[in-house]
């Protein structure tokens, strides 16, 4: 017992010791406790709510332009109640267009999917299915969110100010981001919006450095690597790539705010702005795009594959049965994260890039196909013949593998350096990334949402709302997204105000209708789901400490999820997390805390590792009970 | 069981944070791996970018100055380790005012690369790059001097040696980084002068 036990927070002691005493709680007030606290669920809790709350707003912003979309020439008079000069006689503003494109942009790829995503399930699952009382620094933690809260913050000021957000897209290239005086939004709102970044990639930084060094650091007895779940994994290579990528965000945005505010060169060259010319002169903006997508193409990523880690861990739970190729799933997440960062240049190809250095680009970029489909082959087999509980969770889970398969197919497109010449820019680049990371990951945070909502609030989800969310979602995507990819093999460039009044493009309009209506039903579905949400935080049905029967730690905690987890010892662990159904066993799980020795109906030579001596005890156990127990 | 954990507080587990340590130099090295990336591509834009120039020899002094300072570093890290307090101290004093020396030397040759015409807003960004470089190692040489002023603020204190030890470990691995940090910049940018 002296040994197991490993105390890696100060403040953790002071709480057992409350309990050894007899006392009912730890002194915490309401501002330590739900404000600035330091326990990785809260911490978890916090992130999630923020994210949900700017997913919202930036659905509504992505409703705004596409009204604009549908009706270019229609006159509504409450955009301009909503949006006074942004909208002036119910019309948007075309700059204020731009401006919604970029923050819907920014929003979901960096503040949802990225700090919404693994902010959440790492900071739940890591310390939870570890078996680790904690972070390795839970104030870091903390520091993390409040950097994450205050970057939201600033983004959403933009909104306020005189000239309106950033609009020069979420890539931000220059010179239109380097020049305050190339478009309104470049002004304030540009600068708020690099602000608002700066701290992001703080916070990212510091959370994702807080990941590894938890996973690496702090696993219980018995846990190591390769009996690790795979969302650990998962959440696990996805902070490597973050704490690898993000700073070379950082230094195209150092120089691009020199650029900016003293006058420097780096990204600008041979410009003429409202007549007069500039001095800046010798800059190069493809310089800012190899350093923008050197973190930007490694960023999809971190978007995808947290959603694969919780995708994977909810279709074993509830297929009952083991997840295919467990190794394989390992290896093939390590060969995104290692090719990811040399692929970069397929979002350049038109840029004036050796045909030859495209070439490359397009090669690594096609291999990654290879560790994305040993995945999805193994999804499918993982459903293949299980015992499948179509849980609200298990259906958005098979909904992410259905976005993944239709947006990745069209990757292999996108991916060839001649084929982009003619996609680049368009509506099928839009189709593409809307369905394989846009849609695929929301889905895949959509279903940890369902599957750990008892672990964040003791309280289940309710099922018939989460049904109805997922068809319409589901549904509802596939009709926005899908006609896109007609619209961009026509030619029809993305981020246009009004490409409809183009003689070429008007037939385009009435699918702008569909596609705005289709969105609009989607959008009305998240009230089901936010509905949902809310009143099961306070009103659900009360959940059971292993509601879904699954193997991992995190379901051998109390339901009343206490600070540092576990009442007493942190549990061992024997095996992996995946013995469901096992042949010989009575019930369809094992958890991981359940030794061999008490499975002995069930073990198989596999399970020992080759240990000579414990498959000796095996065999003559099963001798000894072989004619009662009929093993073959 | 609880009476138990109380009693191994001193137990506390630091792995974890000097892990972190490590982990936060991996970011920053990226940061410059980003920067020296960016002035390769740049550079290699066209024949009449690049540096151009001889570096000031203030670089060498500064690279002198530094290198010294990781050499009172340590052996401040090692008076902690045999217990000897004063010598830390007076090690720690001597790391920060090199470190000082370091920073003004900096500057200095920022003052003679104006001399020479080096501007920052320069139509030749390679040569504002060599703001960039030393400006934002300047940044890491001022987080590295608040981490020794912290250990030497809390060696005047009655700590625990443990705790003076930990912090003291974490102080050097930071300031050796940004050490060998200027030196890879510096030999980057001696290999792309002329």
């Amino acid at each position: 017992m002296a040994t197991a036990l490993t105390v890696n927070n100060p403040e953790l002691v002071h709480v057992h010791n409350d309990h050894g005493h007899g006392d009912h709680h730890h002194k915490e007030t309401f501002l330590t406790k739900y404000i600035f606290s330091q326990d990785h669920k809260m911490i978890a809790k916090q992130f999630l709510i923020t994210g949900i709350i700017m997913a919202v707003i930036a659905m509504i912003l992505s409703v705004l332009f596409r009204i604009q979309l549908a009706y270019p020439n229609t006159a509504f008079p409450f955009l301009q109640t909503l949006l006074g000069r942004f909208a002036p006689e119910g019309r948007l503003d075309p700059n204020f267009y731009l401006s919604l494109v970029t923050i819907h942009g920014t929003i979901m790829v960096f503040f949802v999917l990225t700090a919404g995503l693994s902010g959440t399930f790492s900071n739940l699952l890591i310390p939870l299915q570890l078996g680790a009382r904690d972070m390795a620094s839970p104030f870091l933690n903390m520091l993390s969110y409040w950097f994450f809260f205050t970057a939201c913050i600033i983004m959403l000021s933009s909104f306020f100010v005189q000239k309106g957000p950033a609009s020069g897209g979420w890539t931000i290239y220059p010179p239109l981001s380097a020049l305050p005086k190339a478009m309104p939004g470049s002004e304030m709102g540009m600068t708020l919006w690099l602000t608002s970044m700066v701290l992001f990639v703080a916070s990212q930084l510091m959370g994702g450095i807080n990941y590894i060094s938890t996973i690496l650091n702090m696993r219980t007895k018995g846990m190591d690597l390769w009996k690790m779940p795979l969302t650990i994994w998962a959440f696990f290579v996805t902070a490597i790539l973050g704490v690898l990528s993000f700073p070379v965000l950082v230094a195209g945005v150092v120089l691009l705010v020199f650029d900016r505010s003293m006058g420097t060169s780096f990204y600008l060259s041979d410009i003429v702005l409202n007549g007069s010319v500039l001095p800046n002169e010798g800059g190069s903006p493809i310089l800012f795009e190899h350093l923008f997508w050197f973190l930007g193409h490694p960023e999809v990523y971190i978007v995808i594959m947290p959603a694969m880690g919780l995708v994977s861990e909810v279709m074993a739970v509830n297929a009952r049965k083991p997840i295919f190729g467990y190794h394989a799933m390992v290896y093939s997440l390590i060969g995104i994260t290692i090719l990811s960062f040399i692929v970069w240049g397929h979002h350049m190809f038109v840029t004036g890039m050796n045909p030859f250095l495209g070439g490359v680009f397009m090669i690594t970029t096609l291999i990654i196909a290879v560790p994305s489909a040993v995945k999805t082959f193994n999804w499918l087999a993982t459903l293949w013949r299980g015992n499948i509980r179509f849980t609200p969770a298990m259906m958005f889970s098979i909904g992410f593998v259905s976005f993944f398969i239709s947006g990745g197919l069209t990757g292999i497109f996108l991916g060839n350096a001649a084929l982009d010449i003619n996609l680049h820019d368009t509506y099928f680049v839009v189709a593409h990334f809307h369905l394989v990371m846009g849609s695929a990951a929301i889905f895949g945070m959509l279903a940890g949402v369902y599957h750990w909502f008892p672990k964040m609030f003791g309280r289940l989800m309710d099922e018939k709302l989460g049904y109805l969310h997922f068809w319409l979602t589901f549904i509802g995507a596939y009709l926005v997204f899908f006609p896109m990819h007609f619209m961009g093999l026509d030619g029809v460039p993305r981020r246009y105000y009004a490409f409809t009044e183009f003689e070429s493009m008007k037939q385009w309009l009435s699918v702008n209708t569909f596609i705005t209506w289709a969105a609009i039903m989607s959008a009305l579905a998240q009230v089901a789901f936010l509905y949902n949400f809310v009143s099961s935080i306070f009103f659900g049905r009360k959940a059971s400490q292993n509601p879904w029967n699954a193997n991992t730690l995190e379901w051998t905690t109390p339901v009343e999820r206490i600070h540092g987890n576990w009442p007493g010892e942190i549990p061992t662990v024997y095996r992996w997390s995946y013995d469901y159904s096992k042949p010989g066993h009575d019930q369809d799980f094992i958890p991981q805390t359940v030794p061999f020795s008490q499975t002995l109906n069930s073990n198989l030579p596999h399970d020992f590792e080759d240990d000579p001596e414990v498959e000796k005890m095996q065999t003559e156990w099963l001798k000894k009970n072989s004619p009662s127990q009929e093993v073959k | 069981m609880a009476q138990f954990v109380t009693d191994n507080k001193e137990k506390l587990n630091l792995q974890p944070q000097k892990f972190s340590m490590w982990l936060f130099i991996i970011t920053s090295f990226m940061l410059f791996a980003a920067f020296t990336s960016g002035f390769i591509v740049y550079s290699q834009g066209s024949t009449d970018k690049g540096i151009k120039i001889i570096l000031p020899h203030a670089f060498i002094f500064s690279t002198i100055v530094i290198l010294l300072s990781s050499v009172t570093m340590y052996l401040a890290f090692r008076s902690a380790k045999k217990l000897q307090y004063d010598r830390q101290r007076q090690y720690l004093w001597a790391t920060l005012g090199l470190g000082l020396a370091f920073f003004c030397l900096q500057f200095f040759a920022w003052s003679i690369l104006v001399k020479m015409g080096v501007y920052l807003v320069n139509p030749n960004a390679s040569q504002s790059f060599i703001y960039i470089f030393t400006g934002v190692h300047l940044v890491h040489i001022l987080a590295g001097l608040i981490l020794v002023i912290s250990s030497l603020i809390g060696s005047y204190k009655n700590n625990p040696p443990v705790k003076n030890l930990f912090r003291l470990e974490m102080t050097s691995i930071f300031w050796h980084f940004v050490d060998i940090l200027w030196i890879y910049l510096y030999v980057f940018l001696l290999l792309n002068q002329q």
